[in-house]
């Protein structure tokens, strides 16, 4: 197959940043969509020009490293996967495809499509966490959890941090990513003690960190990989409804 | 310069600095004897933690915690991304909360079996011991282990092991262990304990009066050289299955943090255990990047099989029942489609080489699921499997409810890594090496659902006991060198400036994936000496192609991922080199490592107890690497040789 | 944005129930809105009840504004560049447009609403007339855009609810796993009731059951 990429380059944070276009030939059907990128990469290095820079790490769908919205859409069209899980068999001989980073404020572009994510990493530092230090734990059935909660904890859990909810949200709002962890916490019962404060710190610090407000429009959930239900934002919601009481 | 690395045979290792006496006892005496630090002196202790996995991120935050100043770094852009994350299947311990006949004991026993006989007692008994803890520190911490209805902790057995004794989390254990890891991280990081690095590479280790005391990293985004001093040095960065260019390694997983360690004076123990896992997708094209482990569940209901004839092309579902070989089940009767991970790697080898393999290159065996859709009807087999038959097609295209998955072996996991004595001290004072970066626990093979557990059990529970031991001296030592700093910083500087100076004609990534190919075909799943004599033939003159002429694009002081992956494959050449001298050494068969010659009249591994229950812990010498041996004695479990017949 | 949405969607359940007053005749209709005037007399003077809810009606239209303006430059601020690829829809992103735009529309009508049957600006029978004249005079068939723009702002008032009234719940922490689909079901239920409540009274006026 032959595929036009419109690739978003910036050089660095105050590059001004632009879309440049690039034919790939050759693009078999069996190659996902970060190896597609690999072939215009090696070709680039050769050539001396500039590959594109893009995040990545597992290939395999949990580690949230990639992040590219492929054609106006995070991780591209295929629902519930990753970029790195997305193959060439999508496309068809001749298609043009438009890639760009994740866009919001608290993203700010470090190259090309890489993006810094460290605000996640502070509305985690906020609260979300268990605070048991290494070797204070009671045993493990000392204390049990109905089924139903765990397994609710477990689907809220399995965020991947990718920041694909920002990416996709009209309005730019954290909510589906910092519910996620409000409710996998909330859920149990080892998280009843930090539940009000922790709600009520992790809020203030996405919204301090400058992510938009939620509208309830579920397009973070449309596109999150793990899908991930609207439901951690009711929670959150209810949480820090009850904290700043 | 084509050169055939010799090695010479240097002192044994006579002590691994496990206390004696009785072996359950072990561990707490350890704990007892190790000097304390008092508390108000912790915060002017200085620890550097390369590596934010399981282990590395557990250690991080559990240091931390107990008061030390803690520097961690990793190359990703958060901590949560380590590789760890991707562990699918469980962490094993010993709770027996199924009453099934489980113990410490038991535990310890099949993990020393399992890895052939090739790993410590002392080490494996402890690992046992804390496992325990794990499970309670991770629930407490929120991890959302499986439960059953009546709110307990659900277990499975799992690879084989007669008893249910792995904690799982969905497919997902060591993404939920991760993250706990990483909150326990992040609230140290928020209570100022922690300064986390992201985006930072190590490049190298500061050795000043014979002890670790820091690093030089790479700050990835800035590209500015950077130097971290410290009291001690830990080093988590992981395995290095990528040296095999193709494996089940993230893509940034790479040797660098020790095999500059390593060339700094800490020895490199059994570099040639690799674990090869025998379902996964197999390569498609030579685009391929990575592969994608399948879990091993699915051998519980799908039958693995070939065509009998040579180079049939038919479609799966043309090949009639008495054309097809069924051929674990014709070779191992009472294990059949369930036998050990090297096992059924090796038969698809086997039958692969024969030209007896499937799909693209002839590289694939059928795992036929038809059976068991009949047997227990498509619901069944969808309720059990569906996320992994979902994750198969999206890579594939290919619909496994309607014709047989294809599946090959992969690298997977290397038991091999930084020597360490029973504190996890390398041999180098003042670097502790936790993870799979060590080489402690496994052995030659490594269990299913260990992994977790041994990068925990360092992290939280073994190394934060036993570095405090060393740190209680810290008071004397003399103030880290200037011109040690100064000559690692260059070191750094030289070879980065190297690497972008060469301006030759072929990318990092196309001498990354030919070092691949040598490692796959010549040190891989099946070794002969000729097969090893050739790859050091071979290795040795392509790094020197390497260094003259690839090509590095870009600048050194910006987000260059051409010259970070540049950096990462010439260690790796090195260390390829390093695996084969091993494994030409070790003219036995074990575990992970398979010599031809060294096989019985079935064709099966055969150990050479006699002559090879040591630990090869190399020295890295600019004349060619150094043995030194440390061998092993059971005075618990009876060595014996495996057989699955 | 959530509480001044729900008294305002109280004041419309409050407000359709009143039109439908139209259907028992000029006489019903008249003495309702002069109730309205006079409800609470002699315990208070007349027309407090009245004022008092106007004016937490207006300080509720005020503050909702607000928010939505706040909000909006949030999601400005929060995306300060915009993608070049037209994003798709990935889930209803209409409800981003109906309540961003459909707002605003609905603003605009509520100022011609009240010049109209409120102050009687604009409308023919002149502010003096009884508000059933009133009422029959602005939906005639001559002014059919008049009507036209009725009916379009009460639908995009229905699509609003529709996404505001679940939406509200959700911010304010009380829909759960098991009743979100409920409570998205009963908004919908809710918008359309009103919306054919209000529009029942111009189609009245039209096909001439009300004159």
């Amino acid at each position: 197959m032959k595929i036009t990429l419109k690739v978003w380059r910036q050089k660095g944070p105050s590059d001004k940043g632009r879309l440049v276009s690039y034919v790939v030939d050759d693009v078999s059907p069996d190659m996902s969509f970060l190896e597609m990128l690999d072939v215009l990469n090696e070709r680039l290095i050769l050539t001396g020009d500039d590959p594109v820079a893009f995040d990545h790490d597992c290939r395999e769908g949990i580690c949230g490293m990639c992040s590219m919205v492929i054609d106006g859409t995070p991780h591209g069209p295929q629902r519930a996967t990753t970029t790195c899980q997305l193959h060439m068999r999508h496309y068809k001989d001749g298609d043009t495809i438009t890639i760009e980073p994740w866009r919001a404020a608290p993203f700010p572009v470090v190259k090309d499509l890489v993006v810094d994510r460290s605000a996640f990493d502070r509305i985690i530092q906020a609260g979300g966490f268990i605070s048991v230090p290494a070797g204070s734990a009671p045993d493990a059935h000392s204390m049990p959890v109905a089924k139903n909660d765990a397994d609710d904890a477990f689907d809220a859990a399995t965020c991947i941090g990718c920041g694909a909810c920002v990416a996709a949200c009209p309005n730019g709002s954290a909510a589906l990513f910092t519910g996620a962890k409000i409710t996998h916490l909330g859920l149990l019962p080892q998280g009843q003690p930090e539940r009000m404060a922790r709600a009520k710190a992790m809020v203030e610090q996405m919204d301090a960190e400058g992510f938009g407000g939620c509208t309830n429009t579920g397009e973070c959930v449309a596109v999150c990989p793990k899908g991930i239900s609207l439901d951690v934002i009711g929670r959150m919601n209810a949480d820090f409804l009850k904290s700043s009481k | 310069m084509n050169r055939i690395v010799d090695y010479t045979v240097g002192e044994p290792i006579r002590d691994a600095k496990a206390p004696t006496g009785p072996i359950e006892d072990r561990w707490e005496t350890r704990k007892f004897k190790a000097r304390l630090v008092n508390p108000a002196n912790k915060r002017k202790l200085h620890v550097i933690v390369v590596g934010t996995g399981l282990a590395g991120g557990s250690a991080a935050a559990t240091l931390g915690e107990l008061g030390y100043r803690v520097t961690s770094f990793c190359y990703q852009d958060s901590p949560r991304r380590a590789h760890s994350i991707a562990a699918q299947g469980g962490i094993n311990a010993a709770k027996n909360y199924r009453g099934d006949g489980d113990s410490i004991y038991r535990l310890f026993y099949d993990t020393v079996k399992g890895g052939d006989f090739r790993a410590r007692e002392s080490n494996v008994y402890r690992l046992a011991q804390v496992s325990v803890n794990i499970i309670d520190q991770a629930v407490a911490q929120g991890v959302p282990f499986a439960r059953e209805y009546g709110g307990l902790l659900d277990t499975r057995s799992f690879g084989g092991a007669q008893v249910s004794r792995t904690f799982y989390a969905r497919g997902q254990t060591g993404q939920q262990l991760l993250l706990g890891a990483y909150a326990a991280l992040e609230r140290q990081i928020a209570a100022g304990n922690v300064t986390m690095n992201t985006r930072h590479e190590m490049l190298e280790l500061i050795v000043s009066d014979g002890r670790a005391r820091g690093i030089v990293v790479r700050d990835m985004v800035s590209g500015e050289v950077e130097t971290h001093l410290a009291d001690a040095v830990v080093l988590a960065t992981g395995g290095y299955g990528n040296v095999f260019f193709l494996s089940t390694n993230a893509k940034g997983c790479n040797t660098t943090a020790i095999w500059r360690a390593h060339q700094k004076g800490a020895m490199f123990a059994n570099p040639c255990y690799t674990q090869i896992h025998p379902t996964c997708i197999p390569v498609s094209g030579e685009y391929q990047s990575k592969l994608t482990l399948m879990s091993e569940s699915l051998r519980n209901d799908g039958r693995v099989w070939v065509p009998l004839a040579k180079g049939d092309a038919r479609a799966p579902g043309d090949i009639p029942e008495d054309e097809r070989d069924y051929y674990l089940e014709r070779i191992y009767p009472a294990f059949g489609n369930l036998v050990p991970r090297d096992i059924a790697s090796r038969a698809a080898k086997n039958v692969c080489d024969e030209g007896r393999g499937v799909g693209p290159g002839g590289l694939g065996v059928y795992l036929d699921f038809a059976d068991a859709i009949e047997r227990l009807g498509r619901d069944a087999v969808e309720e059990k499997y569906g996320n992994l038959f979902e994750m198969y097609e999206r890579i594939t295209g290919e619909d496994p409810y309607r014709q047989p998955m294809r599946i090959y072996p992969a690298v997977h996991y290397t038991m091999g890594g930084l020597w360490v004595d029973y504190d996890l001290q390398s041999t180098v004072p003042g670097l502790f090496v936790i993870g799979e970066a060590n080489f402690s626990d496994h052995g030659a093979n490594r269990l299913g659902a260990s992994a977790l557990m041994q990068g925990l059990a360092d992290g939280y529970f073994v190394l934060p006991a036993t570095i405090g031991d060393y740190l209680a001296d810290a008071h004397r030592f003399d103030p880290v060198d200037d011109v040690a700093v100064a000559e690692a910083e260059i070191s750094v500087r030289t070879k980065i400036n190297r690497l972008l100076s060469i301006n030759g004609t072929r990318t990092p990534d196309s001498f990354h994936r030919e070092l691949g190919r040598i490692m796959w075909e010549f040190c891989g799943m099946e070794r002969t000496e000729e097969s090893l004599n050739k790859a050091l033939e071979l290795i040795p003159s392509l790094r020197e192609e390497f260094w003259r002429d690839v090509k590095v694009s870009g600048t050194a002081e910006e987000l260059n991922q051409v010259l970070e992956k540049a950096g990462r494959v010439a260690d790796f050449f090195d260390l390829a080199e390093l695996m084969c001298v091993d494994a030409l050494h070790r003219t036995e068969s074990c575990g992970g490592h398979f010599r031809a010659e060294s096989q019985d009249a079935d064709g099966e591994a055969l150990r050479d107890d006699e002559h090879f229950a040591y630990v090869a812990a190399w020295e890295w010498s600019d004349q060619g690497p150094i043995l030194h041996k440390e061998d092993l004695e059971y005075e618990y479990v009876t060595m014996t040789q495996r057989s699955y017949k | 944005m959530a509480v001044t949405g729900a008294i305002l969607v109280l004041y419309l359940v409050a407000h359709m129930l009143g039109n439908l007053k139209i259907f028992l005749g000029a006489g019903a209709f008249n003495a309702y809105a002069e109730w309205l005037r006079t409800v609470g007399e002699p315990a208070v003077p007349g027309r407090t009840v009245l004022t008092l809810t106007e004016i937490v009606l207006t300080v509720a239209v005020v503050l909702h504004i607000w928010s939505a303006v706040a909000l909006a430059r949030r999601a400005g601020k929060a995306r300060p560049v915009k993608y070049a690829a037209r994003p798709k829809a990935h889930a209803s992103r209409y409800a981003t447009h109906i309540m961003r735009y459909g707002g605003l529309t609905i603003a605009l009508f509520v100022v011609w609403h009240l010049l109209d049957l409120t102050f009687g600006v604009v409308n023919p029978a002149g502010g003096a007339a009884a508000p059933y004249d009133r009422v029959v005079e602005s939906f005639d068939l001559s002014r059919w855009y008049v009507t036209l723009f009725y009916f379009v702002a009460v639908i995009m008032v229905g699509l609003h609810l529709r996404h505001g009234i679940w939406s509200a719940f959700q911010t304010l922490g009380m829909t759960t796993h098991r009743t979100r689909g409920r409570i998205r079901v009963a908004s919908a239920l809710l918008s359309a009731v009103l919306v054919l409540g209000f529009l029942s009274v111009p189609v009245a006026v039209m096909i001439g059951v009300v004159k």
